[in-house]
């Protein structure tokens, strides 16, 4: 079928099988690579993806969903020439291990914030719960998205 | 970059990005998609593999089995009892059976499901107690000693017989379950054989340079001809050291006409086929003096190796070696077996064997505390080893040792001094309690396996450094340790330094990335090689400005050198293009000292492999729990870690280490139970093997006591894998604080916790 959709701020049109699972499009036909596959069954969070901006998880999803919506992925999430306010925090803050979660992680932390700007410690904890980590114990993921917010509050640009 | 500072890791900000390129992401379009059809049964002959239809099918390159690997096909990192494809006998149900190459991963997924198996099935053996028993049935008939891989034992002193002169005797027995590593990349990789016949693999691999050796020889091919690159991995945590898709792999490329090939597993073949940390029972009969002072321990410890060996019989020497903790024990017995099942493959996972060791001994110092009136605490100070004390094994301690710093710093911690205050304020039908624990954790391979690493770096043509990193970081962040070391002695900026991914072509040979060795071998070897290109720079310098003054004169800059009494300068980039490129290379090398009484011809005989350690790392663990009485389920309110790894070298990556490590060990502790039936098994995802979330995880302190140890490069010593060890301990005892009741078997479930407190609640109420 003729997809259409924004991706990354771009408007984009290609064939695709409706069928294939977005995952696939997105890692293979795309070449977005930062986009994982850890469980492929909607588990652990590390495919998330945003879909006009709720976080979603792209093994769970079909090529043909994306019709006319508008998908970020963690290639997307900076703005151009910088960082995310989140992937600065992640850095500094050493939220980042292995890596493996980090692209899902970030986009879970940036569903978040943008819904749910007030989000306490413990709702933030809620929030990322279904992003898995096995490297880190998830302490500083949540001081760095605590920074983040800070920061987004204080009227840090995108 | 200076040493001790917490500076950020040179990989984070291409993972935030999502630039980082892992193994699998490697796949370019017309690769072929490879992956393996497993037998599904635990036991059986494999009468035939039918093939056939899958060979058919369109889009197929090819079908392999056991008849098209060439050589002697079997792999293993010291035993090699495991093919790369089953041949005539299935012996757990994640063997190999048939290797399909095909166009696209559907189509593999169509070919697999066509490929049929004739068998027989066998009676199994399912836990190793059974399958040490006469007429049990044998996993691997050739093996002489039947079921039993190895059977050591370690007597120090008069053994046994000093338990007749104890004053108090208390006894546990311990049982602990398999954890799945659970890292969230799977195990794979991309392979090419070229037009000349060398074979080129990017994997995600603890162990590149072995992986050469082990693909080599069981593949019949010369190692030299393969190279092996390892780029980011998405952790390792031990399951991916020793093969796991290489020699499959291999044997894919080797027939897939110079085409390239990608094999992932996903989440279920992770599950059934990777290793798994050995489950496991220990027995344990504890004697003191009076006064608390150890006095004979008395271990036999049995573990359920699975199907193959692999690295099992390694771990059990470590669990060994940790059995009696941290502490002086005069007399000592300790037995240990590894034994074949037809479950899954037990192999190393982070701490080795010392987890397992540590939930049973750490609950017999809380047992014995008990029975002699005394605080755990001080129970643990009494006993805490220090240097110059012999450990169980027989070794005389003569690095450092900051047990009872540890200790010390533990019952200073505000936490600790409030912890009584904290419980008394439980909520209704919630008892709370405290729980300690002691760990310690082995740095290197110990004395039977040469230990060694090779650093390498270069200043280019741009006059930048390249590190060539030797051994692995699978994401610990040890790489970025290293850039830290040779940036503090070449005193250049982040920017200024580009590091090397382990490549068996570019780097030099160091070992595997394991028994919490990288920062200590790799670290002391680079600080050599950084020494020595920096004299060569000076050297080089002085040349350049014809000086007579002596080489001390000349100070590294960021990006130039300065000759430090007229203040004239000249840039890396302009010394770098002066003629005689090999003079800006160097290389360092490092072997670790070993224990001389555990060396061939010392006075003790070790043996196993993996024991006979001359060099640990301490901690003194205390958790702070909440018991739900209605529903047995145990929470984690707050948890403090003091760790004697001698110097910090970058805090921020010492404490991911900690916290990661907590929160694995509390998984492992609480929640994380790798459940099987007759070698089927049945935690076969993450909605059924339940690991730790971001809600479970609590407030985690943690200290630095930060002694000095002589032989680590700046100070430290390894201590990746230490702070797994406690929660499980610690968490115990808690429990047995909050509750009065002990449960002995792991992971400490609500079912299990409330088992325990109803059976205890029955027995009050018989009285």
């Amino acid at each position: 079928m003729k997809l259409e959709f924004v991706l990354n701020g771009r408007p984009l049109t290609l064939e695709a099988d409706p069928g294939t699972r977005v995952i696939d499009l997105l890692r293979r036909e795309l070449e977005l690579t930062g986009v994982k596959e850890a469980c492929g069954s909607g588990e652990c969070g590390a495919c998330s993806i945003l879909v006009d901006g709720r976080q979603l998880v792209s093994c769970l999803m079909l090529a043909g969903q994306l019709q006319g919506r508008e998908v970020t992925t963690i290639e997307g999430l900076a703005p151009p020439n910088g960082l995310h306010p989140l992937q600065e925090e992640f850095v500094a803050r050493g939220a980042v291990q292995c890596g493996f979660c980090t692209p899902g992680m970030l986009m879970a932390g940036a569903a978040l914030l943008k819904n749910r700007p007030d989000a306490d410690e413990n709702e933030i904890k809620k929030g990322i719960s279904g992003n898995i980590c096995r490297c880190t114990g998830y302490i500083k993921i949540v001081e760095a998205i605590e920074a983040a917010q800070k920061r987004l509050k204080k009227g840090a640009v995108l | 970059m200076e040493i001790g500072d917490p500076l950020v890791r040179a990989d984070a900000l291409a993972k935030v990005l999502g630039k980082e390129k892992y193994s699998a992401d490697l796949y370019t379009p017309g690769m072929l998609w490879s992956g393996v059809k497993r037998a599904g049964v635990s036991h059986a002959e494999l009468v035939s593999v039918n093939i056939e239809r899958a060979k058919a099918l369109e889009g197929v390159e090819a079908v392999l089995t056991a008849a098209d690997v060439p050589g002697p096909n079997r792999q293993g990192v010291i035993h090699k009892d495991q093919p790369v494809l089953a041949q005539d006998r299935i012996h757990y149900a994640g063997d190999p059976v048939a290797l399909v190459l095909a166009k696209d991963q559907s189509t593999l997924k169509k070919a697999l499901e066509l490929i049929s198996l004739e068998l027989r099935e066998l009676p199994g053996v399912y836990d190793p107690a059974s399958a040490l028993e006469a007429k049990a049935p044998l996993v691997h008939p050739q093996n002489e000693s039947g079921n039993l891989i190895i059977h050591a034992t370690q007597i120090l002193g008069r053994g046994a017989a000093a338990l007749d002169d104890c004053q108090t005797v208390v006894e546990g027995d311990f049982e602990v379950p398999r954890q799945e590593h659970a890292f969230m990349e799977t195990e794979c990789g991309v392979a090419r054989l070229d037009e000349n016949g060398r074979l080129e693999m990017s994997v995600s691999t603890q162990a590149p340079f072995r992986d050469r050796l082990e693909i080599g020889q069981a593949l019949g091919l010369d190692p030299f001809s393969i190279r092996v690159k390892a780029p980011a991995m998405g952790g390792g945590f031990g399951g991916k050291d020793g093969a796991t898709v290489q020699c499959l792999l291999a044997l894919a490329a080797l027939k897939a006409s110079n085409r390239p090939v990608i094999m992932v597993w996903d989440r279920r073949e992770s599950f059934l086929a990777g290793t798994k940390r050995l489950a496991g029972r220990l027995k344990y009969r504890l004697g003191a003096d009076a006064d608390g002072s150890l006095k004979a321990l008395v271990c036999e410890i049995i573990m359920d190796n699975g199907a193959y060996a692999n690295l099992g019989p390694e771990v059990l020497g470590q669990c060994m070696e940790c059995a009696a903790g941290p502490y002086r024990v005069l007399n000592t017995s300790i037995s240990g077996k590894a034994v074949y099942t037809n479950n899954p493959v037990g192999g190393p996972f982070r701490g080795f064997g010392a987890p397992q060791a540590a939930f049973a001994m750490e609950q017999m110092m809380d047992m014995l505390a008990a029975r002699l009136g005394l605080e755990p605490l001080e129970i643990r100070r009494r006993n805490a080893l220090k240097r110059g004390d012999k450990n169980s094994l027989g070794i005389t301690l003569t690095t450092s040792t900051g047990i009872a710093q540890c200790l010390h710093t533990l019952a200073d911690h505000p936490l600790y001094l409030q912890a009584e205050d904290w419980k008394k304020k439980s909520p209704p039908f919630r008892a709370r309690g405290k729980g300690l624990a002691c760990v310690l954790h082995s740095v290197g391979f110990g004395a039977k396996v040469p230990d060694y690493a090779t650093a390498k770096i270069e200043l280019t043509g741009e006059g930048k450094f390249k590190i060539y990193s030797g051994i692995v970081d699978m994401g610990q962040g040890n790489a970025s340790t290293y850039l830290q070391m040779a940036g503090d002695i070449l005193n250049q900026d982040a920017a200024d330094l580009e590091l090397v991914l382990p490549d068996t072509e570019l780097c030099l040979p160091s070992g595997s990335a394991s028994a919490s060795r990288t920062t200590y071998i790799f670290g002391n070897a680079l600080i050599k090689a950084a020494e020595r290109l920096k004299k060569l720079i000076q050297q080089k310098a002085a040349m350049v400005f014809a000086s007579q003054d002596r080489e001390d004169d000349f100070a590294l800059l960021p990006r130039t050198v300065r000759h430090l009494p007229s203040g004239w300068e000249v840039s890396l980039a302009d010394l770098a293009r002066m003629p005689n490129k090999s003079e800006l290379t160097a290389t360092g090398y490092f072997k670790a000292p070993v224990a001389p009484e555990a060396k061939e011809g010392g006075s003790l005989e070790i043996k196993g492999f993996g024991m006979g350690h001359r060099l640990f790392s301490y901690g003194a663990h205390l958790a702070l729990i909440e018991v739900d009485q209605i529903t047995g389920h145990i929470e984690v309110a707050s948890y403090l870690a003091v760790t004697d790894s001698g110097r910090v070298i970058n805090p921020q990556i010492f404490e991911q280490q900690i916290q990661g490590g907590i929160a694995q060990g509390l998984g492992y502790g609480l929640c994380e139970d790798f459940l099987l039936h007759k070698g089927q098994v049945l935690s076969r995802d993450f909605s059924t093997y339940i690991l730790p979330t971001s809600l479970d995880v609590p407030v985690i302190y943690s200290k630095a006591v930060e002694t000095h140890e002589d032989s680590g490069p700046y100070g430290m010593k390894g201590m990746g894998e230490l702070p797994i060890c406690g929660p499980l301990p610690a968490v115990a005892n808690g429990l047995a604080d909050a509750c009065g009741v002990r449960v002995m078997q792991a992971p400490l479930t609500g079912e299990r916790v409330l088992n325990a407190l109803s059976t205890a609640g029955a027995a009050g109420e018989e009285k």
